[in-house]
This record gives C-alpha cells, structure tokens and sequence, in this order.
C-alpha cells in the first residue's frame, strides 16, 4: 500500500510539471485556447464543396423573348449571384480567362427565331476547368434551368408532353442539409486532435532539447510511469479543449445534439489515447522539438486527406482504402457525426471504438517501449 | 547596403546550411512530405464521385418502373442497390452504407399515364452533406434525363427546343486531380517558407544563440538575408520536385511558363518567409511559433485559398481574410499556369498583391527584430 502511494505521488508529480510546463508560460497558455477557437470559427464556415455566389457571364445577340427569359431565370436562382453583360465574344473569354466568372453563355442571334420555328437552337456554355468541382456543379443546375425551360417552351408550344416527373427529397439527421451540421463535428475532432499530438509530440523533445530528459530517466520513475506523466496532462488537455470546442458548437453553432454524452466521452478518450500514443512515439524519436513538430505534421497532412473530411473515402482507389483504416480519426469522424446527428446506438459506437483502441494499444506500448530503450 | 559584407554574410549562410544539413527532419518537410502529398493528390483525393453507393427502393414493378430503375443502373455515378424493403434500406442509410435511398411509389406508371404527378421520393443522408448535394444533383440529372428519353420514345419527332453544348476550357475532362497538384505546391511552399523558418529561428531565440549572434559585427539585413536564403533555395528545389512528378508521372498537363512559375514561386516564398521570420521573432518560443504558423500559413493555404474549397462560396467576412493572404494568389497563379498558360492580366494583379503582402511581411520582421536588439 505504500509503495501504491509512492507511485501514485510521483506519477501526480510529474503530471502536475507536465501541465505546468504549457501553461505556466503566458503565450503558451494562449495558444492552447485561441487558435482552436478561431480555427473552428472560420473553417466551419469555409471549408465546404458547396457552391454558391456563382458569376456568369452572358454575350448575346439575341433580341428575343427566349433568351431574355432564360436570363432572367438564371438570374431568379438562388446559386447565381452575378450576371455580367458582356459585348463581344472576346470579351467573355477574356471574363473565363481572369477568373470574373466561372460559366458563359452565348446565344447566337438567331436562338429566339429558332426556337419559335420548332427548330433546336444551340446554347454555347463555356465552364472554366481550372476549377473541376465547381464547374461540375454549376454545369448541373444549369441543366436543371435549362430542362425546365424546355419543357415550359414545349408546353407554351402546345405540344402534349408525357407527364414529367419531378423529385422530393428528404435529408435525414439534417433537413436542410446545412454544411454547418457537418463541419463543426468534424473540426471538434480534428482540433482536439492536432492540440492533442502537438502537446505530446512536444513534451519528450522539448527536455530532450533542454536536457532534462536525462534527469527524467535517472529519476526513480518507471518507464511507464514517465508514459502515463506524459499522458495524462495531453489527456486532460484536449478533453478540456473538446468540452470547449462542443459547447460553441452546441450555443454558437446551433448544432443538435441527439445522443448520448457518456457514450462521446467515452470514445473520445479511447480516440486521443490512440492520438496521444502517436505523439509521443513521435516524441520519442526526435532529438529536437522542431523534429517532433515536422514530424506532426508528416503525420497530420496524409490523415488529414484521407480522414474523408475534405473528400470522402469512397472517392478513393479500392486499393487505397484499406490504409484509410489505420487513421483513428476515420472511426471517430463517424462516431462524433453519429452521436451529434443520429443518436447513434451503443452497439456502433462499440464497433467503431474498439480499432481506435487497438491502435492506442499499439501505439502506446511502441512509445513505452522506446522509453524503456532509452534507458537501457 | 552601404554596410552589406559578403563576408559576414557568407559565413553566416554556411552555418544555416550546416544546420539544415545536419538536421534531418528539413528534408523529411522539404522533400518526404511533398512526396507524399504528391502521391496522396495523385492517387487518392478525388473530388470526382463515382459509384456512390445508393438504395432503390421499388414500390412500383412495372415496366415504366423498371425503365427507370435502368437508367439509374447505367449511370457510373450510382452503385445502385434495388430493394423492395423499405426498413432493410432505410437502416443501410443510417449506417452509413447507402448514401441516399430513391424511391418509385406504388401506381407510379399508373399516375404517369392519368397525367397525375408522380413525384419520385429521395431520402438523403444530411450528415454527409456533401454527398447528399451530390446524389440530389445527380439524381436529378438520370431523372430528367430519362424524363426527356420517355419523351423522345412517345414521339420521335420531338426536339428540346435549346440544345445546350457546353464546353470545358483547360481542363476537357474536369480532372481534379490536374487541379489539385499544381494547388497543393502552395500548401508545401507554405509549410518551408512559414513553419521550418519560423521554428527554426524561434529556436535560436528560445536557446538564445540570437542574442549572441547580435553581439557580433553582423549586421541585421545580413543576419535576416543569410536566413531567408537557405530556405528559399529548400523551397525552390522542393517545388522543383512536385513540378516534376506531378507532370511526368500524374501527366498534368503544363501549358504555362517555368519562368512564370519560378517568379510566382520566389514572390510566394518571400511573403511566407517574411511571415515565418515575423513569427519567431514575436514569439521566441517554438510550441508558440508552430501554433501561429498553422493558423496563419499552413491552414489558409489549404482551406483559404480556394485549392480544394471554392472561395466565392464562403461568407463575405471569410472571403475578405482570403484577401489579406498570399495563398489565395498563389493558388490562382498555379492553376492557371499549368492548365491554362500565361495570362498576365490574370498574373500582374496577383504577383503585385503578393509582392505588396512580402514587403510588408518582410520590412514588420526586419523592424521587430532590430527593435529587440536593445
């Protein structure tokens, strides 16, 4: 029992100089509140694939009621902020060129007469590739614009048209399909996750780089008691920080909460386990903070694309997918989306939570076992 | 430069190069993680959705029905899964392994041939909301597609009366990919010029071998040009690289100019090293001096400067930060200059915003470092 309760005060000791360590400086401290908070700000807002605000550019010599109208519809859609006139055929291009707009329209001054006559009148679009998603997107509702225009004119032309069919659409967990639903969760994980391996990463390197590391090692402290002393302050650090980060969600954000917070807490800590093993196996390897810093980073930036936040996974080659299973982020993307949004039962939070645990596991024992390398 | 001595200078820039020549981890950030993100854009991130996974729920069985459910059988978009059961569908969508559910109602052909409006349902799943956007567009787009080849069957004489022909500049086959390597040069170009220098030299701070140097009859520009010069070369080599991979192995086509591109890329790498530079010196303290640079340099170059996420789209206050950063300039640039060639109207408005971003940049992290020298 002694013993317990020496251990017990060493590993608190250690823990109590580990927070003190980041918090103690006055800009460090700052650090660990502001950047994420304005990070969750602006990136929930930005990044998103929707498109909207788009400029068009129009050149025609068309003096007929059919282009006007097919203007004016365009204009009366909700994605299309600007519609430029432009005089020549040159200087549409030159609009596509220096990126004014990203479509063009150009009727021939025969489109209304065609059309009139029963005869097809072509519409030249020009979509500028340099911006494939975007103009892929445009190119469609476009189309949807243009198909009822058809069937209007075929209508106003008397012609008996087959009944046309229509769509209803119903999104679940989110009826407006509001970006904002899906970005914030997502950057609750991925910010408590970057603060998580960047405080970790650094904790070993930084008394490497001081010295004290060594100090650390000739301490009476276990290895594995250094490894839970590092641990836990990283824990309790991005935990706070993920509390914050989901209230503004919760009060600022608007974002619905369904499910169950227990469930949450307790896959979130399983997660940044696994996120805080991988720091300080990345700690455990470099001689300097600047090497565990970069190091983050070689890490960050491939599971970053591949988390399927910016572009989902079925995206990807077959092949490649596979590899999308090592990142602990993937399972908790779903897990954070899914308690947030759907209420997700227990039973698929287990199913997604376990391979973050065997990865923890993984993780955390490769980092103690360099750690006891270390003092060998 | 009445003061400049090239032999101060030299020596200076030898030490920089021994330090970054001693250190591994520069060349893991030079040249691993261009590398690596080169193959993951290559091979891996693809804005281009295919064969998403989608349920058709079957209500209706006749053959209007089943003309239809062809339709979306035949389209490379959809991986189509026909069921006619509506929970073992519905709980597919919940978990995530069906991305919408399309359902033809009962009496569908029925109400087609009355003349009664015969809406097809589609149910979406919102926590993905961009896949939902998708699914949506495109099942509107085999609908109505399908709605005009009905049309065409009933009476062949039929023509659409406006027949749109688009046409895709500089990019035919709106390959992502073609514009995601030339954009993330800026991500790497951000992540040498901003991050490695603003740590780097935050460590001399913290160790205090800055103050020392200033000890010495090294003056400041010589000190601040011997710093900015090695990793400006890192930066150029670097994207030397990612230019080279990406065009030979991914084909991405390159219709611009090298010079161009190197001009771009040095007026790129001044702002962000200037910003680099401003950081460390602000801070002195590398957990500090990281924080910053991801906030101001690595993350805009990736979200803020419309290489995956489309500027125009974001609210106005967003857009008018985009402005006050290089990237966003830089992106365009590259962009252009690989798919679509030089157009300098397009090109002088960018290199001067830029230029103006690194003269301000530069001349804030020369003036606070010669402020904390007394």
């Amino acid at each position: 029992m002694k013993n317990f309760m020496e251990i017990y005060f060493r590993i608190k000791a250690l823990i109590i100089k580990e927070i003190l360590a980041v918090w103690r400086d006055k800009k460090s401290r700052l650090m660990l509140i502001a950047p994420p908070l304005i990070q969750l700000i602006i990136l929930s807002h930005a990044a998103t694939l929707d498109v909207n605000n788009i400029s068009l550019g129009i050149h025609n010599q068309d003096s007929g009621w059919y282009s006007h109208e097919l203007i004016q519809r365009i204009k009366g859609s909700p994605y299309f902020r600007h519609v430029y006139e432009f005089k020549t055929p040159k200087d549409v291009q030159r609009a596509i060129d220096i990126q004014d707009v990203i479509v063009s329209l150009q009727f021939q001054q025969d489109f209304s007469r065609r059309i009139a006559a029963g005869q097809p009148a072509p519409l030249q679009i020009v979509l500028d590739g340099r911006k494939s998603n975007a103009s892929q997107i445009v190119m469609g509702y476009l189309n949807l614009i243009l198909q009822n225009f058809n069937i209007d004119i075929l209508n106003y032309q008397g012609v008996d048209l087959p009944e046309s069919i229509d769509i209803e659409f119903r999104s679940f967990f989110n009826p407006n399909i509001d970006y904002i639903y899906f970005t914030v969760p997502s950057l609750v994980a991925i910010l408590s996750m970057l603060l998580a391996l960047t405080v970790t990463a650094l904790s070993v390197s930084r008394e490497r780089e001081n010295g004290t590391f060594d100090q650390l090692l000739v301490s009476p402290l276990q290895p594995w008691q250094i490894l839970i002393g590092k641990m836990t302050p990283a824990m309790i650090i991005s935990l706070c920080e993920s509390t914050l980060l989901m209230i503004l969600a919760l009060v600022f954000f608007d974002v619905p909460f369904k499910g169950s917070l227990f469930l949450l807490y307790s896959s979130m800590i399983v997660f940044l386990l696994s996120i805080v093993g991988i720091g300080l196996f990345i700690s455990s390897i470099s001689h300097t903070q600047q090497q565990s810093i970069l190091g983050t980073f070689v890490f960050m930036t491939p599971t970053m694309l591949l988390s399927g936040y910016a572009t989902p996974i079925e995206n990807m080659p077959t092949w490649l997918q596979p590899f999308t299973n090592l990142l602990p982020i993937k399972y908790f993307f779903i897990i954070i989306k899914g308690i947030f949004l759907k209420n997700m039962p227990a039973s698929e939070v287990f199913m997604h939570t376990w391979p973050m645990a065997l990865i923890a596991l993984f993780t955390l024992s490769l980092a103690g076992w360099m750690f006891k390398k270390r003092l060998e | 430069m009445k003061n400049f001595s090239f032999r101060r200078f030299f020596a200076y820039l030898q030490k920089e190069r021994k330090q970054i020549w001693r250190d591994p981890s520069t060349f893991l950030i030079a040249f691993v993680l261009p590398l690596l993100m080169i193959f993951i854009f290559g091979y891996g991130v693809s804005l281009d959705a295919e064969n998403v996974p989608l349920g058709l729920l079957l209500e209706d069985t006749s053959p209007t029905a089943r003309s239809l459910e062809n339709a979306f059988l035949g389209t490379r978009y959809f991986n189509v899964k026909t069921s006619y059961d509506r929970s073992a569908l519905e709980k597919d969508l919940t978990g995530g392994r069906l991305r919408g559910i399309v359902t033809i109602p009962s009496h569908f052909s029925q109400n087609l041939l009355r003349g009664v409006p015969a809406p097809l349902q589609v149910l979406l799943d919102g926590s993905e909301p961009n896949t939902a956007k998708f699914v949506l567009n495109y099942a509107q787009g085999v609908v109505s597609n399908w709605n005009v080849q009905q049309i065409i069957e009933r009476k062949s004489s039929l023509i659409p009366p406006i027949a749109p022909a688009p046409r895709v500049w500089f990019n035919e086959e709106l390959k992502s990919r073609d514009v995601l390597l030339p954009g993330s040069i800026a991500i790497i170009m951000s992540l040498i010029g901003t991050l490695l220098t603003a740590l780097v030299v935050a460590r001399e701070w913290e160790r205090g071998t800055m103050e020392a140097m200033m000890s010495t009859p090294i003056r400041i520009h010589e000190m601040l040009l011997a710093k900015l010069v090695p990793y400006f070369l890192l930066g150029l080599g670097s994207m030397t690289l990612c230019v080279f991979l990406s065009v030979t192995l991914f084909e991405v086509p390159f219709r611009g100019s090298y010079l161009v591109l190197f001009l771009s890329t040095s007026i790129f790498l001044l702002a962000a090293l200037g910003l680099g530079l401003l950081i460390s010196t602000l801070t002195r303290n590398q957990f500090v001096a990281s924080q910053i640079s991801i906030l101001t340099g690595f993350l805009p170059a990736f979200i803020l400067s419309g290489f995956i996420f489309e500027i125009n789209s974001m609210p106005a206050i967003i857009r008018a930060i985009t402005y006050l950063l290089p990237p966003r300039y830089f992106v365009t640039i590259l962009q252009s200059n690989f798919l679509s060639g030089v157009i300098w109207e397009l090109i002088l408005p960018n290199w001067l915003a830029m230029f103006i971003i690194a003269s301000f940049f530069l001349g804030l992290a020369a003036l606070n470092t010669v402020k904390r020298l007394d």
